[in-house]
C-alpha cells in the first residue's frame, strides 16, 4: 500500500488545464462546473492517467476537451453506453460521464435509465440548464410547460421530466443533485459521488445565461436562495430559510412546511440517505417555486444504496467460469466434441 | 424378399413438418452423423418467423435440406432426392423440390382432415390416398401410432410421447442410408441429461425407428454413400454462426486481446451473442444491450479501453448503429461490425436470406465515411473471414464490416478446422509511453495511416478524441477547410492502402481469360462453384471468381476482369456488387438476381451460364 501511495504523482488543478480554448460562452455556469472539478479531480487519490471523462454531445459534451486525462467526446446520447462499455473491460479506471438534460434524458433517456439499473461504477455529472443550448434555444425535457422558445411560439406542450424521481425509479444508487452557484456544496458532493460505489448520479443546476438566463435563481441567488433551496444532510433535520426557522415535517407520507416555532424540534424531518421512501417523497419537492405554497428544492445526497455492480458481477462470472472449466484451450474450442479424420 | 444396397456418390433430403416438430434439431442429427460418416456435406435449415406458427398451417413449414455425398458437396442441392413430411402441410409447401422418381416418406398421422383442411387441400382430397403422387415413390409410416405403441408403459404423457416421432423418422432414415445412431444416442444423454426418462425414450423410439426399417421391408433398397476424397485432415461439422464466434476468440486469443461483445438480440444474429456467451473461461466479456445503439456504443467504449471489440446484428440493427460506426470511422479505433444479412428492406424477412446489405455496408453512412468490408463466403470460411476482419481492424486501427448472412449462419459443413498455431499473427497497434520531452500526438499514422492505439492508463498519453473534425496529427478540433478535406482523403487512402496487405484476387475454378467469367461474393460461392464446375465439364469456357475483400478490392481484380468478355454477376439482391464493379472497373458487368430469400439453385446457374455462351 506504502509504495503505491508513493507512486501517485500529485498532480494539481492546473494540471488538468488543457491547451483548448475554453469555448463556452462568457458567464456560462459551465465555467464553474469545469472548476469545481478540475479543483476536486486532484484531491481523490486517482493517477491522472487512469481518469478518462466520456460526454455525449451539447454544451456541456464539450466538457473532456478541456481535461488533460483520457478523454472522449461521442455522439448524441450515447456517452452513457460507451461509458458502460469500457467500465465492463476496464473497471480500475475512474470514468465520469458529462452529459445535458438533452442528452441524457432525451436523445440518450434509454441508455440513461439501463445504466443505472445495470449500476456501473460511473460518475454521471448531469448538467441540466433546461434548454438546448447548442442548437441556439428549443424547449428541453426538463423545460417547464409553456415554454417560450424558438420550436414552441405558443408555449411548449410537454410536461416536463423530474429528472431525480427519474433516476430513483430506474434504481439509481446514488441520487445528488447540486448547483453551478455553489461550489463549495458541488465539490462536496462531487467527492461524495466518487466514492460511492455504483452509478453516481448528481443533476447539476447550471445557468445557461444566453437561452434560460435565471431558470435556477430562486434557488441559487443570495436574496432568495434560503426560502427557497433546502440543503439536506445525512442525519440532520430538514431546515431551510434566512434564519433557518422553516422545517419539514412528515405527516404519514405527507410532508408538509412548517415554522420551527409551532413545533417541536424532535418532529422534524431528519434526513436519512439509505431510506429508499423518504427519498422518493423528496425527490417530488419539484413546485415551480414562483407558486406561494411551494416546497423548497432539495439539494445534497438524496439517496445511496450499495448493490453490486454490474463489471464486478460480470468479472466474477468469468473468474468462476475459469474455475470450473480452466482457462480457454483455443485448439480445443476448435476442435470441438466430435472430429474425424480423412486419410491421405 | 433380401434387401438390397445401392451405392451413390450423393443423395439430398429434405425434411420437413410443423415449426414444432423438431425438423431443425432432426436436421442437425442427420448431418453430425453424415459428417462423422465422412461425408462431405452442406444443409440449408428454412424456417418461419414465428417460434409456433399456426399447427398444421402451410405458413408454419419448417425444412431442413442436406445435400451429401463421397464427392465433393458445395451446395445443399437444388432438387431433394427424398422428402420426409411429418404433415400435408410439409407435403404441399415441399413438392416441387423433390425430383421427379424421389421417394416421399410421409407420417400418415399428419394427413388426417384437420391437417388436410389446414394444408388447404380441396374437401375430401388426400394426396397420400389419391394417385396425384404416381410420379414419385410413396412410403407412408404411421409415425404417430408406432411410437405410441413403443412408449406403451413408459409412464410419459401424451404430449412428451408425441414429441419424439422424430426421433422414428430419424431412425428409419438412419436405417436407409446405414448410418450409426452413436452420435445421436450421445447427443440424447448430454442434451436431456437431467431427465433420463426422456433419455431413455428418445432412445427406444430412435432405436425403433431403425428396426422398424430392418423388419417391415417397406423399403427395399438401402443406399450407401460413402466417405467423401475430400482434403486429408482433421474434420469437424461447423454452422457460420458458431464459426464467426470461434473466430473472434481466435483473434482475440492471437492478437493478446480481451474480447467484448455489445451484442442486441435479432434473428439470424442472435447465435453469436450466445455462442461467445459460452466461452467466458476464454475471458470474452458478453453485453446484451437495451439496444442496437447502445451495442456498438459500448463495444467502442471497450474498444477505446484496448479490448477487441465487436458489435453484431442484421440489416435492421445496422441501419440503427449507423450514427456509431461513423463515430469509429472518426476515432479510428478497431471495431469489428457483423451483419448477418437477412431479407430487407425494414423488417423484411427475417428468418430467410439475402445479401442486399452491401451498399449499406459500403457506403451506408453520413458524411465521407469508408471502412473495409469483408464477406464470407461458406460457413467455416466465416472463421477466416472474420479472424481476417478483427485481423485488420486491429492493425489498420479502422472499423471493420464483415458480411455473413442467413444462409451462411444456419448452414453446415464439415470444417478442415485449423489448429491455432497456423493462423496468422495479429498485432495490436499500441502507443507506448514516451521518451522525456516527447509529445504524444494521438493522430500520428505509421506507413498503413493507421494511428496509434492510446489505452487509458498510460502516463503521458491523455488525449481527447471525439466525433468532431480532427486536426492532423494533434487530433484537435478543426474546422479548417484544407484541414478537412485533407482528413477525408487521408481516411479513405487509409482504408485503400490495406489493399497492399491482403492477398490477391484468384480465380476459383476455370481459364484466366476467355468469353465469360462468374463473379460472386458471399453465400453464393456454392452454388457457383457447382455450376461452373459443370458447365466446365461440358466444356463450357467459364471461369468463377469470388470476392472475399469488397473494400478494398484486391488490387490485381480489375486486370483480372479485363481478360473477358462477359462478366455475370449472380446476386441474392437487385444488383449492388454489379453497381460497384462498374462504377469502380468500367466494365459491361451483368446482373443475375434472385430475390426469394432462398439461394441459387445452381441448376438456374448453369442455365445462365449456357444461355450467355450460345448468344456470344
Amino acid at each position: 500500500m506504502h509504495s503505491e501511495t508513493q507512486d501517485i504523482a500529485v498532480f494539481t488543478a492546473k494540471d488538468l488545464v488543457t491547451d483548448q480554448e475554453v469555448r463556452w460562452c462568457p458567464g456560462c455556469g459551465d465555467y464553474s462546473i469545469l472548476k469545481q472539478v478540475q479543483t476536486v479531480v486532484p484531491e481523490l487519490g486517482l493517477r491522472k492517467e487512469e481518469i478518462v471523462f466520456v460526454s455525449g454531445i451539447g454544451c456541456s459534451s464539450r466538457f473532456p476537451y478541456y481535461m488533460e486525462t483520457y478523454g472522449m467526446h461521442s455522439i448524441h446520447g450515447r456517452a452513457t453506453a460507451i461509458a458502460s462499455g469500457l467500465k465492463a473491460t476496464r473497471p480500475e479506471l475512474s470514468v465520469w460521464v458529462i452529459t445535458g438534460d438533452g442528452d441524457s434524458l432525451s436523445i440518450g433517456g434509454n441508455h440513461f435509465i439501463h445504466m443505472l439499473r445495470r449500476n456501473f461504477n460511473l460518475n454521471v455529472l448531469l448538467f441540466n440548464n433546461e434548454i438546448y443550448g447548442l442548437t441556439k434555444g428549443q424547449y428541453s425535457p426538463t423545460s417547464e410547460r409553456g415554454k417560450i422558445t424558438k420550436s414552441t411560439p405558443m408555449g411548449s406542450v410537454d410536461h416536463p421530466f423530474n429528472p431525480l424521481a427519474l433516476i430513483l425509479g430506474a434504481d439509481g444508487t446514488f441520487v445528488a443533485r447540486s448547483m453551478d452557484r455553489d461550489p463549495l456544496h458541488l465539490r462536496a458532493i462531487l467527492k461524495r459521488a466518487h466514492l460511492h460505489t455504483g452509478t453516481s448520479l448528481v443533476e447539476i443546476y447550471q445557468n445557461c445565461n444566453v437561452f434560460n438566463d435565471g431558470a435556477f435563481e430562486v434557488f441559487t441567488e443570495k436574496g432568495t436562495k434560503a426560502d427557497n433551496a433546502l440543503f439536506a444532510e445525512h442525519g440532520k433535520p430538514l431546515v431551510f430559510g434566512a434564519n433557518s426557522d422553516k422545517a419539514i415535517v412528515l405527516d404519514g407520507f405527507t410532508p408538509r412546511v412548517v415554522s420551527l416555532a409551532d413545533c417541536s424540534e424532535n418532529d422534524v424531518w431528519i434526513h436519512d440517505e439509505t431510506d429508499r421512501t423518504k427519498a422518493g417523497i423528496l425527490t417530488r419537492f419539484f413546485d415551480d417555486p414562483r407558486k406561494a405554497e411551494a416546497f423548497p428544492r432539495p439539494f445534497g445526497v438524496f439517496y445511496v444504496e450499495h448493490r453490486d455492480t454490474y463489471e464486478d458481477v460480470m468479472n466474477r462470472q468469468l473468474e468462476e467460469a475459469v474455475r470450473l472449466k480452466g482457462s480457454g484451450d483455443l485448439d480445443a474450442l476448435l476442435r470441438g466434441n466430435s472430429t474425424w479424420e480423412v486419410a491421405g | 424378399m433380401e434387401n438390397t444396397t445401392l451405392l451413390a456418390t450423393e443423395a439430398t433430403i429434405l425434411f420437413a413438418g410443423d415449426s414444432g416438430d423438431g425438423i431443425q434439431l432432426t436436421g442437425d442429427q442427420f448431418t453430425n452423423t453424415a459428417a462423422l460418416h465422412g461425408n462431405d456435406l452442406s444443409t440449408f435449415p428454412n424456417f418461419p418467423a414465428e417460434i409456433r406458427a399456426p399447427q398444421g398451417t402451410l405458413a408454419g413449414v419448417s425444412g431442413f435440406q442436406i445435400k451429401f455425398g463421397s464427392t465433393e458437396i458445395y451446395t445443399p442441392g437444388d432438387q431433394c432426392d427424398m422428402l420426409v413430411v411429418m404433415n400435408a402441410a410439409a407435403l404441399k409447401a415441399n413438392l416441387r423440390q423433390l425430383k421427379k422418381g424421389g421417394i416421399i416418406i410421409a407420417n400418415t398421422d399428419g394427413f388426417d382432415a384437420k391437417n388436410l383442411r389446414l394444408a388447404k387441400y380441396p374437401e375430401g382430397v388426400n394426396p397420400i390416398e389419391d394417385s396425384s403422387l404416381e410420379e414419385y415413390r410413396l412410403l407412408t409410416l404411421d409415425v404417430t401410432r408406432m411410437t405410441k405403441s413403443t412408449l406403451e408403459g413408459s409412464g410419459l404423457g401424451t404430449k412428451e410421447v408425441d414429441r419424439t416421432k422424430n426421433m422414428f423418422v430419424l431412425g428409419y432414415i438412419y436405417w436407409i442410408y446405414n448410418r450409426s445412431l452413436d452420435a445421436t444416442v450421445k447427443f440424447i444423454e448430454q442434451k436431456f441429461a437431467k431427465r433420463p426418462e426422456i433419455v431413455e425414450a428418445n432412445i427406444k423410439t430412435l432405436k425403433a425407428g431403425y428396426n422398424y426399417g430392418e423388419t417391415s421391408e417397406t423399403f427395399m433398397q438401402r443406399v450407401e454413400i460413402r466417405a467423401a476424397q475430400i482434403k486429408p485432415g482433421k474434420y469437424r461439422n461447423i454452422n457460420g454462426n458458431p464459426a464467426t464466434a470461434f473466430g473472434l476468440i481466435a483473434a482475440a486469443q492471437k492478437a493478446g486481446l480481451p474480447l467484448f461483445l455489445g451484442s442486441y438480440p435479432i434473428t439470424p444474429a442472435s447465435d453469436i451473442l450466445h455462442e461467445l456467451s459460452r466461452h467466458k473461461n476464454f475471458g470474452v466479456k458478453t453485453f446484451q444491450a437495451e439496444d442496437e445503439i447502445a451495442a456498438i456504443c459500448s463495444a467502442i467504449g471497450a474498444s477505446f479501453g484496448g479490448s477487441l471489440a465487436v458489435t453484431t446484428s442484421s440489416g435492421p440493427g445496422i441501419a440503427l448503429k449507423t450514427e456509431a460506426i461513423g463515430l469509429a470511422v472518426m476515432l479510428e479505433l478497431p471495431l469489428v461490425i457483423i451483419n448477418v444479412q437477412r431479407g430487407g428492406p425494414s423488417t423484411g424477412l427475417p428468418t430467410k436470406t439475402e445479401q442486399a446489405d452491401l451498399l449499406q455496408a459500403l457506403y451506408g453512412r453520413n458524411g465521407e465515411a469508408p471502412l473495409p468490408v469483408i464477406a464470407a463466403q461458406t460457413p467455416g470460411d466465416c472463421f477466416y473471414a472474420v479472424y481476417e476482419a478483427c485481423k485488420i481492424a486491429v492493425e489498420h486501427s479502422t472499423p471493420v464490416f464483415f458480411l455473413s448472412d442467413g444462409y451462411l449462419a444456419n448452414g453446415a459443413e464439415p470444417w478442415l478446422y485449423p489448429t491455432s498455431d497456423a493462423l496468422k499473427p495479429i498485432v495490436p497497434n499500441f502507443a507506448k509511453e514516451l521518451a522525456e520531452g516527447e509529445k504524444f500526438l494521438p493522430y500520428k499514422r505509421n506507413e498503413k495511416l493507421a494511428r496509434k492505439w492510446a489505452v487509458p492508463g498510460i502516463k503521458g498519453l491523455e488525449h481527447r478524441i471525439g466525433g468532431l473534425e480532427k486536426e492532423h496529427e494533434t487530433g484537435n478540433i478543426s474546422y479548417d477547410p484544407e484541414n478537412h478535406e485533407f482528413m477525408v482523403k487521408l481516411r479513405a487512402e487509409k482504408v485503400d492502402r490495406i489493399a497492399d496487405y491482403i492477398p490477391l484476387q484468384t480465380v476459383d475454378q476455370g481459364p484466366q481469360s476467355g468469353p465469360l467469367v462468374v463473379v460472386g461474393w458471399g453465400s453464393t460461392y456454392g452454388a457457383i462453384k457447382t455450376a461452373v464446375r459443370a458447365a466446365l465439364n461440358d466444356g463450357i469456357q467459364v471461369a468463377h471468381i469470388h470476392i472475399r475483400n469488397i473494400h478494398p478490392f484486391p488490387k490485381n481484380l480489375g486486370a483480372l476482369l479485363a481478360a473477358y468478355d462477359h462478366i455475370l454477376v449472380p446476386e441474392m439482391n437487385n444488383g449492388q456488387l454489379v453497381r460497384v464493379l462498374r462504377d469502380k472497373f468500367l466494365v459491361p458487368a451483368e446482373g443475375m438476381n434472385k430475390i426469394k430469400g432462398v439461394p441459387f439453385a445452381s441448376g438456374e446457374l448453369l442455365e445462365k451460364i449456357k444461355s450467355i455462351v450460345a448468344h456470344a
